[in-house]
Order: C-alpha cells, then sequence, then structure tokens
C-alpha cells in the first residue's frame, strides 16, 4: 500500500503535509481503497477552528460514509472545492488533487502525535496481517 | 487476510482471488463485493454486459400436483395458471403472515417445479417446505448441486449467443432447457438489475468453466454483491433481511401483487386481517434532495421533525446523482411526493418520498 515518505499519518487514516505553518491534509490510500468510489464529501468550512483528532469532513461512498477527523490544530484557510463536483478525485489521486483542507496550525509541535510514513507502513502491515 | 473456514464458498472462490475481488461474509457464504469497482461495474452492467457468481443462492426440485402436494399453499403467489416454462415471483410466509423468504417458481411440467431461494434463508426455507409438502410429492433440495451464474445488461443476449444455441427466444420472466458446453442445463430470463438477464443453472462442479466460456468475449466484466445492491435499489426491488423479514407482511412491503388472496396459503388469515384492521407501517421509497445517501438503520423524520419510521436500504445511485433509500414509515407518510428528512440521530437531508423503480431506462423487456 502506497504512503508518501515526508508526510504524517493518524490511526484513522488521515495524512497531513506540514509546510512551515501550514498543513495539507488529506486521507490515505488505504482509505480511499477501504472506502471505495467516493459520491460526496462535506468539506469544513473556511475560518473553523479545529482540535486535534477532531471531526471536521465527512465522506460517502456508494455503499459507506466515513467521519474525517483533523490531524492536528488549527484553523482552515482553504479547502478543496474540486471535490464538490468531483469527490471521485480522491479515489483517483489521494496524496495529490485529493487533498481535503489546509489549516494554519496552532502547534506544530502535534507532529509528535503522529506517526511517520515508516511507523504508518509497519500499522498497516498489523491492519492486514 | 486468513479464510474464515465458517463459510462456505462457491466453486468460483479461487477465481474471485485471482481477479483481486474484495470477499465480504454473506449469507454464510464468502462472496465477492467488489472487483474494479463499483461505479466502474455499474456502468459495465447499465451499458455492457457482467457475470454475477450466484452459486450461494438455494434451489429446490419437487414433483407433485400443485394442490395435492401442498406446494400451493406455501407459496403466495398463483400456481394454477403458471404455464410450464414460465417463472413467477411469490412469497414464502410463516402463520403470521412474516415473510420467511421471496422466492421464484419455475414450472418445469405439469407436475415438476423448481423453486429459487435466498441463500442465507435456504435451510429454513427447505425445513419449512419438507414440513408442509404432502409425503406424496417428493422434495430434493439441489442446492449444493446447482451452481449459477447471473448474466445482466443490455449485451447480455449477444454475448451468450454463441454459446447457447436459442437463446433470442426467450421472453422475459421465461426459462427453458438449453444445451451449454456439453450439459442440459435450466437458462431463465431473469435477474435482479432491471437490464436484460439471464440466469444459467449449471453443474456446481462445472461452472468456473461455465465462467470461463463466458469470460472468452472480451466485452464481458465480473460484478460483485456490492454493485447488485445499488442495481437492485434502483429498481426498488426488496431484499431479504432488509425491506422483508418474519415480523414484515408482505402488504406492508409493497409486494401486494404477488400475492393472491383468492386461494389458500400458509399466513394468509393473518394478511386478510391486516387488510381489515389497515396496516401500521408502508414501506416508502424516496430520494435525497443531495449526493447524501440514506443508510439502513438511519431515522425517518416528517417534515415537522417527528420520527415516523427507519431506513431499511440505502444507496448512492449513479443514475439519478442523488441518494436514494427505502424504508419503513406510519402509512400516511409512504405517499409519493412529500417531504421528509433522513439521519443518523437527527433530521438531517432533505428527501422526496416517489414511486418505485427510481431507474426506469433499464433493458429489461428489449
Amino acid at each position: 500500500m502506497e504512503v508518501v515518505e515526508h508526510f504524517y499519518y493518524t490511526k484513522e487514516h488521515e495524512w497531513v503535509s506540514v509546510e512551515d505553518n501550514v498543513a495539507t491534509i488529506g486521507i490515505t490510500e488505504y482509505a480511499q481503497s477501504a472506502l471505495g468510489d467516493i459520491t460526496f464529501i462535506e468539506l469544513p468550512e473556511i475560518g473553523t477552528e479545529v482540535e486535534q483528532f477532531e471531526q471536521f469532513a465527512s465522506v460517502e461512498s456508494v455503499k459507506a460514509a466515513s467521519d474525517i477527523f483533523s490531524p492536528m490544530s488549527g484553523r482552515v484557510i482553504e479547502v478543496n472545492k474540486k471535490l464538490d463536483g468531483n469527490p471521485g478525485l480522491i479515489n483517483r489521486s489521494c496524496f495529490d488533487k485529493g487533498w481535503i483542507a489546509k489549516i494554519e496550525l496552532s502547534d506544530p509541535e502535534e507532529k509528535s502525535n503522529l506517526m511517520n510514513a515508516q511507523e504508518y507502513q509497519k500499522f498497516l502491515e498489523g491492519l492486514e496481517g | 487476510m486468513l479464510a474464515d473456514t465458517s463459510l462456505k464458498q462457491t466453486p468460483l472462490y479461487d477465481t474471485h482471488l485471482q481477479l483481486k475481488a474484495r470477499m465480504v461474509p454473506f449469507g454464510g457464504w464468502q462472496m465477492p463485493v467488489q472487483y474494479e469497482g463499483i461505479l466502474a461495474e455499474y456502468a459495465h452492467t447499465r451499458q455492457g454486459v457482467t457475470v454475477f457468481d450466484t452459486c450461494h443462492m438455494g434451489e429446490f426440485l419437487i414433483e407433485g400436483d400443485y394442490r395435492k402436494s401442498g406446494l400451493d399453499r406455501l407459496v403466495t403467489c398463483r400456481l394454477s395458471d403458471l404455464p410450464k416454462g414460465s417463472c413467477r415471483y411469490g412469497l414464502l410466509l410463516n402463520d403470521e403472515g412474516g415473510v420467511l423468504d421471496d422466492l421464484i417458481v419455475y414450472r418445469i411440467g405439469e407436475q415438476q417445479w423448481m423453486i429459487v431461494v435466498n441463500a442465507s434463508t435456504m435451510e429454513n426455507d427447505a425445513r419449512q417446505f419438507q414440513a408442509q409438502l404432502d409425503p406424496s410429492a417428493t422434495f430434493h433440495n439441489v442446492s449444493f448441486l446447482t451452481g449459477k451464474l447471473d448474466i445482466q445488461g443490455p449485451l447480455s443476449r449477444e454475448v451468450l449467443k454463441p454459446l447457447v444455441a436459442g437463446i433470442e427466444k426467450l421472453e422475459y420472466y421465461t426459462f427453458d432447457y438449453f444445451p451449454v458446453l456439453g450439459e442440459r442445463v435450466i437458462i431463465s430470463r431473469t435477474g435482479y438489475t432491471g437490464e436484460l438477464g439471464y440466469e444459467i443453472y449449471f453443474p456446481w462442479d462445472r461452472t468456473p468453466e461455465l465462467w470461463s466460456a463466458i469470460f472468452a468475449d472480451p466485452r464481458v466484466a465480473p460484478a460483485g454483491l456490492g454493485v447488485r445492491d445499488v442495481l437492485r435499489l434502483e429498481m426498488g426491488y426488496s431484499l431479504y433481511g432488509h425491506e422483508l423479514n418474519e415480523t414484515i407482511s408482505p402488504l406492508a412491503a409493497g409486494l401486494g401483487k404477488f400475492v393472491d388472496l383468492e386461494k389458500d396459503f400458509i399466513g394468509r388469515e393473518a394478511l386478510l386481517k391486516q387488510k381489515s384492521d389497515g396496516l401500521k407501517t408502508k414501506l416508502v421509497c424516496f430520494k435525497s434532495n443531495s449526493r447524501r445517501s440514506p443508510r439502513q438503520h438511519h431515522r425517518i423524520f416528517s417534515a415537522e421533525g417527528r420520527q415516523i419510521g427507519e431506513v431499511t436500504s440505502g444507496t448512492f445511485s449513479p443514475a439519478i446523482e442523488t441518494g436514494i433509500g427505502m424504508g419503513f414509515v406510519e402509512p400516511d407518510h409512504a405517499k409519493p411526493g412529500q417531504t421528509i428528512f433522513f439521519g443518523q440521530a437527527e433530521a438531517r437531508e432533505a428527501a422526496v418520498t416517489c414511486n418505485r423503480p427510481f431507474y426506469s431506462k433499464g433493458s429489461l423487456k428489449t
């Protein structure tokens, strides 16, 4: 299962990419594959303050629905508007074009509560074993 | 992943693994839920042709006069005027008028019948048939000898022509014996998708050969239980365990036309009483006002926000690009054209009640 080297990961299969004080958030290959064809996404509103691991979005696939939790705390500054009309973008490009939201971090040190790529890879192997 | 050994496998189990299908438990069987993906398999079924492994389903062979054998009392549909070579949908009820199973009766001869039942209910159905049939009738449960493939989609006839001489003469809801790969087998023009389609009953062990022969045509793709549920929901077809169970009456489930109240059958008294007392709940079909989909066990609320029922099935409909669902509500709210709401704990999404089917452009009767 594909993971991206410099991203951080949650046990709920969200990823976060941190650049300076801004984090880009999405769901992983494992999550999109488990959900199947995604048909709807509820994006957070810009300006929303979120706590680490707090629900801030939700996705639905043909046969399932799932909450998305913010991997870190901060304020939502941008959402991926392309997903509104084209939620399947998450299936096709979950680590890149299918990103969900960007937040301005309130505490970049929260990264230490997340898994790095190697740890997440191990975590996935544990799930599949 | 370790295989769950308590689950039964169809003769196509290895084929599904080779095709990298995602396998799930269903009615006591390990079954493919999807191969390429639900939306791809959906498009393939509505526009081309797909094949479903339905070997898990049950088949009973019965010999005897329809009335003297007791068969007529077991099923709700009328058998007296069912022509040889025709299929008829019906229900198996308990004394209280609850649904033990939904099934299809095939009249093979004047006194020869095949009954096709659901996988999860098969053992229980067999006990009910054996208990209720007259000793003069013969009953054979051939479920584990009989494989079955469903070939569904507007191209299904074209794909089967080279394999099955004479397939084009088969009319909707009829069947016949055809020579296929050296066997003489029953093929019916039936299905669960709303598209032109066929069900082929085949010797269990040789079903993989039939699968391969059909897949020799590159237009054919495999389809799993995930898309099967989407396709049947768009048609408004009931699924046992969702819209039907032992506490739901066929009248509440909107299946009155498959119940012949003029003949004697198990559960009839209870249904007549329901008719005179009035139904407490009724099946409702509804379309979400958004792409958000209802899910089983979501609650249904009136426009005023009062809980009036519960969702039994829901999905995203690729045909109309909104969520669609079925559920049971107080009878006044089941009428089409009304605004309702659905959601997990509170009323979240607006929907409008409607008639079934949700999708009516299928190739079913072409």
